[in-house]
Formats: C-alpha cells, sequence, structure tokens
C-alpha cells in the first residue's frame, strides 16, 4: 500500500497527501510520442540502468513494471493510488514505471516525457517530498544527460512545463470551506498568483469528497525553492481558513454537526447499495467528524485508504471481475462495511 | 453556465444549430457532449491545441510567411507547422530550430524566458559560473555608482577570477 495511504503526515487533519513531480527529457533523443516500441524499451533501460549503476541498494528498492505487461485492472489501481498518471496508463507500447517498495517514488518512463521523477508523501511534506525527488533527479544525471538549454532550462514536450519542470501539488480536505463557499474566493485568489486548484483524480474531475489538489501552473523563470515556498504559503494560508471556519462551525451548530456526521457514519456502516458519489460525501463527512474529536471508533488513515478502496479498479480488482455498475455499488458498499 | 442537459456541470460547448432557420443554442458539458448523438465533439479543448491556439494569434502576418516556409528540425523532422498542430516539440534540438519562433509563447506562458532553477551537476558545465559573473557585474555596477572603488576593485578581480575559469573548461 502506498505510504500516503498507511500513515498520516503534517497537518493532517486537512492535508492528505505533497507530490513533487519533475519532468525530463534526454538529450539529443526525439521525445516519446515520436519513439517507436523498441526505442521506448530503450529509454526504459536506460533509465532503469541509470538507477541501479547509480546506487547498487536501489535494484532491491525498485521495481520496473511495463505498462504493456499489466493488464487494465493494474494500471487503474496504479493510478487510482496517485502512483501513475492516466497518460501513462494509456500508454500500453512504450509507457513503463520504477517504483520503490514503500510506494513513495515512482518513475514515469515515456508519458508526456522521457522520464517523471514523482514522490508522493502524506501530510504537508513539500520540502521532504522535493528533497528526495531531487537526490534522484541527482543520480540519473550522473549516467545520463538530460536535455538543458541555459536559458530555457530543462526542455520539455510541452512547453507549459518548460524551465524548472517541477510541479508540486498538496491534496487537501476542504468540507467546511466549500460547504460556506468561501473556497470561491480561494479559486480567485489562486488563479491570479499561478496557483491551479483540480479534483481528486486531476483535470475534469469533480470535488468528489471535497478533495482539492492545489498545484503550481509555472515552471519558468522562478526557482525550485520559491515554487515550493509559494505553494506552501498558499497551503498554510488555506489550512487556517479551513480551521477557522470548522471551529466555528463546531461552536456554532454543534449538534446540526454532530446529527450529519454521526448519520453518514451510520450509513457508510449500514448501507448496502453506494455510489461513489455518496461514499465520497460520507467519508468527507466522517473524516471531519474524526478531526473534530467528535468521532473516535476510526482512523484518519482507515478514512483515507476508503478513498482509492471505493474506486472502480480497487473494486474490480479485489472481487476479480469487470463488474456492472450495479454490482459496483453494492460491492463499495460491502467494502466500505467491512473496512468500518 | 450548466449544462443544458445535466444541469450540474459546468458547459463547455457552445454550439448553434440552425435547421430551415430556426437557430437554437445549446450548452454542453464534456461529458454530455460526448455522449451526445451524432458522434459528439472530437475537437475537445487540450492544452497542446489551446497553446497552438496562442501562438497563431501572436504571429504577425508578415513574419507567418517565413514560418511556412520556415524549416524543420533536423533531428526529429519536426516542423513548424507540425508543432503548431500538436503544441508540442518534437526534441531538445526543436527549441533551438524554433526558439525565435517560440519565445513570444514561452513569455506568454511563463511571464518569463529565463530559466533560474537548477542546473544539471554534470553536464552543466559553465552555467553556474556564468551565472555567478552575472551577478557580480550587478554588485560591481552599484558599488561604483556609490563610489565604493575599493570594493568595486574586488569585485573585478573576482570576475576576473571566475572568467578565466570558465575560458579554461
Amino acid at each position: 500500500m502506498a505510504k500516503w495511504l498507511r500513515e498520516t503526515g503534517p497537518e493532517s487533519d486537512i492535508v492528505i497527501s505533497s507530490r513533487i513531480r519533475i519532468a525530463r527529457n534526454l538529450a539529443e533523443t526525439p521525445f516519446p510520442y515520436l519513439l517507436d516500441e523498441q526505442q521506448g524499451e530503450e529509454i526504459t533501460n536506460r533509465v532503469y540502468q541509470a538507477i541501479i549503476e547509480g546506487n547498487e541498494g536501489l535494484k532491491n528498492e525498485f521495481q520496473l513494471l511495463l505498462m504493456k505487461k499489466l493488464d487494465k485492472i493494474e494500471r487503474l489501481n496504479y493510478i487510482e493510488n496517485h502512483l501513475i498518471s492516466p497518460d501513462l496508463a494509456k500508454n500500453t507500447t512504450k509507457g513503463s514505471m520504477l517504483i520503490n517498495q514503500e510506494e513513495t517514488i515512482s518513475l514515469l518512463v515515456n508519458e508526456e516525457d522521457h522520464l517523471r521523477i514523482q514522490c508522493l508523501l502524506p501530510g504537508l511534506q513539500l520540502d521532504e517530498t522535493y528533497g528526495i525527488a531531487d537526490k534522484i533527479d541527482d543520480l540519473i544525471e550522473e549516467k545520463l544527460s538530460y536535455a538543458f538549454d541555459e536559458e530555457l532550462g530543462y526542455l520539455t514536450s510541452c512547453p507549459t512545463n518548460l524551465g524548472t519542470g517541477i510541479r508540486a501539488s498538496v491534496m487537501m480536505h476542504l468540507p467546511v470551506l466549500n460547504m460556506t463557499g468561501y473556497i470561491n474566493g480561494i479559486f480567485q485568489a489562486s488563479s491570479q498568483i499561478g496557483i491551479t486548484i483540480r479534483g481528486l483524480y486531476g483535470e475534469g474531475t469533480e470535488f468528489l469528497g471535497n478533495i482539492f489538489q492545489i498545484s503550481n501552473q509555472v515552471t519558468l523563470g522562478i526557482t525550485e525553492e520559491e515554487i515550493i515556498k509559494n505553494l506552501k504559503d498558499v497551503a498554510t494560508q488555506i489550512i487556517q481558513k479551513e480551521r477557522l471556519l470548522r471551529e466555528n462551525l463546531f461552536k456554532d451548530k454543534r449538534i446540526e454537526l454532530e446529527d450529519r456526521i454521526f448519520r453518514s457514519y451510520g450509513l457508510l456502516r449500514n448501507a448496502r447499495i453506494m455510489t461513489t458519489n455518496e461514499a465520497m460525501k460520507l467519508i468527507s463527512d466522517v473524516k471531519l467528524g474524526i478531526t473534530l474529536g467528535l468521532l473516535n471508533e476510526v482512523t484518519l488513515e482507515k478514512m483515507n485508504q476508503l478513498i482509492p478502496f471505493i474506486q472502480i479498479g480497487h473494486l474490480q480488482k479485489k472481487y476479480n471481475s469487470e463488474l456492472t455498475e450495479a454490482e459496483r455499488d453494492f460491492r463499495r458498499a460491502e467494502v466500505i462495511r467491512n473496512m468500518l | 453556465m450548466l449544462c443544458d442537459e445535466c444541469k450540474k456541470r459546468n458547459a463547455v460547448v457552445h454550439m448553434t444549430k440552425s435547421i430551415n432557420g430556426v437557430k437554437e443554442e445549446i450548452n454542453l458539458c464534456e461529458v454530455c457532449a460526448k455522449g451526445r448523438e451524432g458522434g459528439g465533439i472530437e475537437h475537445h479543448f487540450s492544452i497542446p491545441n489551446f497553446l497552438a491556439g496562442l501562438l497563431e494569434s501572436n504571429i504577425h502576418p508578415q513574419i507567418n510567411i517565413n514560418y511556412q516556409s520556415g524549416g524543420s528540425c533536423q533531428r526529429c523532422g519536426t516542423s513548424f507547422n507540425q508543432f503548431k498542430q500538436r503544441g508540442r516539440l518534437g526534441c531538445d534540438e526543436c527549441y533551438e530550430v524554433f526558439r525565435e519562433k517560440i519565445t513570444p509563447l514561452i513569455r506568454r506562458v511563463h511571464g518569463s524566458t529565463g530559466h533560474i532553477g537548477k542546473v544539471p551537476q554534470r553536464t552543466g558545465g559553465t552555467i553556474k559560473l556564468k551565472r555567478q559573473v552575472k551577478q557580480l557585474k550587478v554588485k560591481l555596477k552599484e558599488a561604483i555608482e556609490r563610489e565604493a572603488f575599493e570594493e568595486a576593485a574586488k569585485i573585478r578581480d573576482e570576475i576576473k577570477g571566475i572568467e578565466k575559469e570558465i575560458n579554461e573548461v
């Protein structure tokens, strides 16, 4: 299980996880979409060699997985655990991944760029996350020459990732900011300072379970440290706002709040049919209840684990079959009841 | 604006249907638009498309003529027109070949065209030193303006030292 699911980290009442993704390409080599299967394989091998030659110990740490060798359900599971991107999963000819045992580091090979170094930790730990990703980056660079330009920085397939090639993001649970509508103000302010906000599973997904992913937009003309500090500052401000609103709600509407949380908990523990949307909403209520100290019977870790566990890929893997929608809703309720 | 069909998600596709002179406006979200009869809309929004659009609007008509004939990348064969269609370059060499043409686009996206972040340790070569020289030259100018000539002389020597180092590499 990925570390962000096993454990909670700093500011876990609000922050679920922190992630860094560094885009890199090899010098003098066409970008992945121009390569054939064999050339793609070569890139995979070069990256793999660079990792294990750079540090012998990592040979046992990292596992190499080719997208073409994984079935659809397996790939979907990795997406739902945020260890690979949908784009990589789709690339069943050239795409591959290197993943460490802890499931904190995943190297995505032949996605949009030759290499995406991803590091994912529980809670608000952007500096730590960047530190790890940066070390892996150095390790690989010892063996492989990166596409780099003095003026434009690290060169990427899409000009939106030029420069540092860094995308930092923080996954936050913001039920009260969303409930009160204050989240709209945050949306507006964020877009003005180069911060994007997306849902749980990235672009185009709704804000299921009041989960918001905030990340930097600009990658060029700014240092890595600045990118991380900016995002951390924004995240910290959002945390403070959410906490304040939670406190107020707790003071002013204690009974209503308790009622809602325990109703949701009751539904999760007893319902026989459950859609993803409903489950995510109820999980959000219970998470809020736990962090306010109203509910002690269940842990935050367990509730975080439920988030991927109730998604299609996880259900299909657990029950070892392609489930119909009705079957999924039934199985989902079962998974939740068993967990709680 | 909410989607006409599901009334839940935001409408991102806006169409005007005109049958026998009767106009009907339809606003759909991406999900409903895709699922709609008649094949839906394939040309949905994507970052590369969007970038390519920005590029078009940025080109001066006169220069545009040059671009049409303006070559392609020797290494990967990507032409500038292909880049315009895909919104993606083909390899590192493309950035060299199309540098002038894509600089305005890069400035639009990032508000800057100068990398100040990390430099590769092994292959970064003299970039770090060059950056140091740049910073020192600013300091030198300041010192001279302040008439702190002793300090300026020190900085000048420092610059000379680093420049020598660069030349040796």
